[in-house]
């Protein structure tokens, strides 16, 4: 059996690019996939800890965590059309009507 | 799940509950008068009030300890009711004004007001997501109210984006934490971490993600970037309700996981919680003075208060001198919460058309043309700053003399600092409305001067009466500390 160090160190190499694309990606839904891959990472770890400890909690969680995903997806995805209505665009370095 | 579970979280199930039969209501009501669902959304608030009203003094968890009612969830849950209370009086005529009257707006309110309760019970970690997120999407929405304006747009996306990335952030570190301990529940994770059951380094990597994710809900310095943006472009009565409702719920969640569940870590924790004490306190404040435009500026001094409340946290792990200053900290919220209102209801009376009267400029001739709104605006400033007799200088004197109890010296010191700073700006605010000749355009509304009244005399007056509160607040926070 694979150890769970290896499934923890691949969902925190995942986490890791999607913080990076985060903060280095300027469209903004790539940075949506990333903040994505951030809770998939999170998910993987959840269920590679749930199957080490043998405990169904863990498993339990992901599914929390994707119906989260899936209200944030609906919101988020919606708020990206009506800022590309507006304005044609989904650049986050565009987005600069606000200053102080 | 049976009764007495329900009934632990019945004023939750009335908030929620009340909030679905409010969409279907809506569907009666003719689209030019949507502001009528206003009145039925403070129903479900004050009935929801009264009954955790009625849980004072009740000690209990419930769904197999996912959430705990005690008098630190019902304090916190008296404070977000009255947070949406003034949240709907703040909007019902800003609505009107400025076209954007939809029900949906006080019905994503409910939504996330119920999401703030359930933070204030969360007892297991997953709750605390759960809140978290259940709280923060009706926001992203409510930022985004009065599209078409770009501006509202741009907010919401940048809230969004940020409020879902530190989403991401807590998840991981709840994922570590329970790698950690084998559990997510609070109580659990105290009791690994005492048999030495738990991987120290996964559980403590855990909590400072957890800290960042929530760091930035409650916008502390570095995590701030996006507030004073989401502030502005946000309509002004959303500011007003997510400044005050998504900072106390962001601290509701971060006070109740540290002091329970991560005391163990202080060794570990205190330096990285003073060092952001300190520089949100400094950033905040110091950037606060350069800003011309009031709701900047009002975001940046919300800012340098998360500074202020996450000094209460640096007496991790010092029994009862934590359970002191921790109660220092809600009873700051109180302060921050009542004198916050005050102030936005006096920003939202004088904004007008699409973004006007919001520079600091258009505040001249306030103290001559409307003196009581002037007078008001004045108490608020001295509020912020912390100067007696207002609930900022109480609220203030007793983090201080907790972090001082605690033997962290500069950090009060710094704190003391700060707070002299702030007074520069906060003061140049009363000085433009007193001592510049300007034509104010005010909006006199009913609701409007009722939120400004109301809290400027609690304001003062709970100051003065300031110890039955301060009392409550301890007792509701000493059942961790038994």
């Amino acid at each position: 059996m694979i150890p769970v160090s290896y499934y923890i160190g691949l969902s925190a190499i995942l986490f890791t690019i999607g913080a990076l694309g985060v903060l280095i990606r300027r469209n903004a839904i790539i940075i949506f996939m990333s903040v994505e891959l951030m809770l998939n990472a999170a998910n993987l770890a959840f269920v590679a800890f749930a199957r080490a400890f043998g405990m169904m909690e863990g498993q339990i969680f992901v599914f929390f965590v994707m119906a989260v995903a899936a209200a944030e997806v609906a919101v988020g995805l919606a708020l990206i059309v009506t800022i590309f209505h507006t304005k044609q665009s989904i650049d986050v370095d565009q987005m600069h009507s606000l200053k102080g | 799940m049976n009764f007495s579970d329900l009934l632990a979280i019945l004023p939750l199930v009335i908030l929620v509950g009340w909030a679905i039969i409010l969409i279907l209501v809506d569907l009666l009501i003719p689209s030019h008068r949507k502001g009528m669902i206003a009145p039925f959304a403070v129903i479900g608030i004050i009935i929801a009030l009264g009954v955790a009203i009625s849980q004072f003094g009740e000690q209990s968890t419930a769904f197999g300890g996912m959430v705990a009612v005690d008098g630190f969830s019902v304090f916190l849950q008296v404070l977000f009711l009255i947070s949406g209370l003034f949240g709907i009086a703040l909007a019902y005529d800003y609505l009107k004004r400025q076209g954007i009257e939809h029900s949906e707006y006080y019905i994503l309110l409910l939504f996330s007001l119920s999401g703030m309760m359930l933070m204030a019970m969360a007892a297991d970690l997953i709750m605390v997501f759960l809140a978290l997120e259940l709280l923060s999407i009706p926001l992203y929405v409510l930022a985004g109210f009065a599209s078409p304006r770009l501006d509202s747009e741009e907010a919401a996306l940048k809230y969004f984006l940020l409020g879902a990335f530190a989403g991401g952030f807590v998840v991981y570190g709840i994922a570590l934490v329970f790698g950690a301990t084998q559990t997510t529940a609070l109580q659990g994770i105290i009791a690994a971490t005492k048999d030495g059951s738990a991987n120290v380094v996964l559980l403590v990597i855990g909590a400072a993600l957890i800290l960042i994710g929530l760091g930035f809900k409650v916008a502390v310095v570095p995590f701030h970037m996006w507030t004073p943006d989401v502030y502005q472009g946000a309509p002004s009565s959303v500011t007003a309700f997510m400044a005050v409702g998504a900072k106390a719920a962001g601290f509701a969640g971060l006070l109740r996981v540290f002091m329970s569940a991560f005391n163990i870590l202080a060794v570990d924790l205190i330096p990285i919680l003073w060092t952001l004490s300190v520089i949100t306190m400094l950033l905040g404040n110091i950037v606060a003075i350069a800003q011309s435009n009031i709701k900047r500026l009002l975001a940046y001094s919300s800012i340098a208060h998360a500074g202020y409340i996450l000094m209460g946290m640096v007496t991790l792990g010092q029994g009862e001198i934590e359970g002191a200053a921790i109660a220092a900290a809600l009873f700051y919220l109180v302060a921050y919460v009542i004198t916050s209102f005050g102030a936005w209801a006096v920003v939202i009376a004088l904004e007008h058309g699409e973004g006007k009267g919001l520079a600091l400029d258009d505040y001249a001739g306030l103290g001559g043309k409307h003196p009581a709104l002037a007078a008001a605006m004045t108490v608020f400033m001295l509020s912020f700053t912390g100067v007696p007799p207002t609930l900022g200088f109480m609220g203030k004197f007793f983090l201080f003399s907790a972090v001082l109890d605690g033997g962290y010296v500069g950090l009060a010191v710094i704190g003391v600092l700060t707070s002299l700073v702030s007074a520069y700006y906060y003061l140049r605010v009363v000085v433009v409305m007193y001592m510049q000749e300007g034509e104010p355009r005010v909006r006199r509304d009913i609701w409007l001067n009722t939120t400004t009244a109301i809290t400027a005399i609690a304001t003062v007056a709970i100051s003065v009466f300031s110890t039955p509160l301060f009392n409550w607040a301890v007792r509701g926070v000493m059942v961790f500390f038994k």
